[in-house]
C-alpha cells in the first residue's frame, strides 16, 4: 500500500476508455499545484494511458499501485 | 509552446464508427492538443439531434463482427446458454442474417447494452464530453446541403459550417498539424 496521502480520490471503477483520462483531467482542475490526485480505475487501458496523459500535461505521476485487479495512480498537479 | 492541432474527419454515421473521432477527440483535448471534428457526410448524423439517437450497427457487409451478447445476457438463466450455444456455432452473424428484417436493431441493441455493461460511454455523453474540452464540432456545409440537413437540426455548441479550406486553414494554422480520417 502507498505511503502517499491524497487531497482527493477519484474512483473511475468499471469505466473504460477514455472516461477514465476524462475524468482524471477534470478532477485534477479542482485542485492546486502541488495536491496529490488518487485515480483509482479498473480499466487495464488506463495502465498505459494515465502516465500517457501525465507525459503529455506536465503532472506528475508520483506512484502507481496494482492491486486485486485495480490500479492506483497518484498525480502531483503541475 | 508551440501550437499542436487535432483535425478529425467523420466521414461515417454507424453507432460503432461514430466512436472513434469522439474518443480521441476527447481525449486530444484533455491532453491539451486543440482539436476539431469536421463532420462530413454520413458523419452529420452524429450531431444530428434526432438520427444521433438511431445510429446503427450494420451487420450485412462486416464479416469481422463479432455474435455479440453482454455480459449480462449471458447471465441471465436460459436465454445465457442459448447465447452461448449460438456464439459456438457461428463466430459471427452470418451474412444471411443481415436481411432479416430487425436484425440490425437487435444486433444495434445488443451493442449497446455491451457497451453499458462494460462502462463505455454513449455517443450523447462522448459529445458532451468534447464540449466540455473546447473541441470544435464543425459540420461541413456542402454535404449538409446535399441531404437537406438545417444547422438548426443540429445539436447545440457547434461551431458554424464549414468547408474543405476552413478546415485546411485551421489544421495548418498550428505549429504541428495533425489529421485523423475516420
Amino acid at each position: 500500500m502507498a505511503s502517499i496521502t491524497a487531497d482527493k480520490t477519484l474512483d473511475t471503477s468499471g469505466l473504460n476508455c477514455p472516461l477514465p483520462v476524462l475524468k482524471t483531467k477534470k478532477a485534477l482542475e479542482g485542485l492546486s499545484s502541488g495536491q496529490i490526485l488518487e485515480v483509482i480505475s479498473t480499466d487495464p487501458g488506463s495502465k498505459a494511458d494515465i502516465p500517457a496523459f501525465c507525459n503529455r500535461t506536465g503532472h506528475e505521476l508520483v506512484e502507481t499501485v496494482e492491486e486485486g485487479g485495480k490500479y492506483i495512480f497518484y498525480i502531483k498537479k503541475a | 509552446m508551440a501550437t499542436e492541432r487535432l483535425a478529425i474527419i467523420a466521414t461515417k454515421g454507424t453507432l460503432d464508427w461514430a466512436y472513434p473521432p469522439l474518443i480521441l477527440a476527447s481525449t486530444a483535448a484533455s491532453l491539451g492538443v486543440e482539436t476539431a471534428i469536421f463532420f462530413t457526410f454520413y458523419g452529420l448524423n452524429i450531431i444530428h439531434k434526432e438520427k444521433m439517437k438511431h445510429l446503427k450497427i450494420a451487420p450485412v457487409a462486416n464479416p469481422a463482427m463479432p455474435m455479440v451478447f453482454p455480459p449480462s445476457v449471458k447471465k441471465t438463466p436460459g436465454v445465457g446458454q442459448l447465447a452461448g450455444l449460438m456464439e459456438a456455432i457461428f463466430p459471427g452473424p452470418p451474412q444471411l442474417m443481415g436481411v432479416i428484417p430487425g436484425m440490425t436493431d437487435f444486433m444495434t441493441a445488443m451493442m449497446k447494452k455491451m457497451f453499458k455493461d462494460h462502462g463505455v460511454a454513449s455517443i450523447e455523453e462522448l459529445l458532451e464530453l468534447c464540449k466540455d474540452a473546447d473541441v470544435k464540432l464543425i459540420p461541413c456545409q456542402m454535404t449538409m446541403e446535399l441531404f437537406g440537413y438545417e444547422y438548426e437540426e443540429f445539436i447545440d455548441g457547434l461551431e458554424p459550417p464549414g468547408g474543405a479550406a476552413t478546415f485546411i486553414n485551421y489544421v495548418l494554422e498550428a505549429d504541428k498539424p495533425m489529421i485523423i480520417f475516420v
